[in-house]
């Protein structure tokens, strides 16, 4: 599972990419690996999931081969 | 991506003229312009430059919806909304929006609607550089 990082996410993560080994099924459950892996991900104002580029709630579902990225705080303008 | 009447950009260079000619129509007697560009300073530190990172494909959907709603909500007949990427200097065009319609009040509405939502939902950051380091702008609390 590929998930795509912007801002200042990709910066915590060192990298644009990352590959999850195990995928995950729910918005929540990456969210709970992502801040596990990257503690400093819980200190930003916001971090949404996109899928397939939209804005995903907890409870939506992960299919293989979704566009996955994490949207920090945005600030466009 | 040009639907109609909708124009959305994300490029390295913009222009107010290119939204404007894109949005003027006959059938509109007001066309407002916002146009951001890069503030020389924050909270009275220097800003030497800026760097606009997009997640483009996202961001162009996200700026068509807004340009859709201000045509099916707000009465604007044709709307223009232009993002740059990459760095930019103090006093460069960032973002322009240009709406016309029928009457000014819808376009200046428009005009606020638009930026006030781009900055709340649009997936592009924006890095300040001052002399002493850089910092993504709003990330933290």
């Amino acid at each position: 599972m590929r998930i795509l990082l912007f801002g200042i996410a990709k910066d915590i993560a060192g990298a644009p990419v990352i590959e999850l080994e195990t995928p995950v099924q729910q918005v929540a459950a990456l969210r709970e690996h992502l801040y596990n892996r990257y503690p400093r991900l819980r200190e930003l104002r916001s971090c949404m999931i996109a899928v397939n580029k939209v804005y995903a709630g907890d409870n939506d579902a992960l299919q293989p081969g979704d566009e996955i990225a994490v949207i920090p705080p945005v600030s466009g303008g | 991506m040009m639907i109609m009447d909708i124009l959305t950009v994300i490029k390295d260079h913009i222009t107010v003229q290119e939204a404007t000619d894109f949005v003027q129509t006959p059938e509109c007697g007001g066309v407002a312009v916002f146009a951001g560009t890069v503030r020389n300073q924050t909270k009275g530190k220097k800003v030497h430059k800026l760097y606009f990172e997009c997640y483009t494909p996202m961001a162009l959907l996200e700026m068509e919806k807004i340009a859709r709603y201000t045509r099916q909500a707000m009465g604007v007949h044709k709307i223009a909304i232009l993002h740059v990427s990459g760095e930019k200097l103090p006093g460069d065009t960032v973002v322009v929006i240009a709406a016309a319609a029928p009457h000014r009040g819808a376009a200046f509405a428009a005009c606020q609607y638009a930026i006030d939502t781009l900055k709340e939902t649009v997936p592009i950051w924006k890095k300040e550089y001052f002399e002493d380091g850089e910092v993504w702008v709003a990330a933290h609390p």
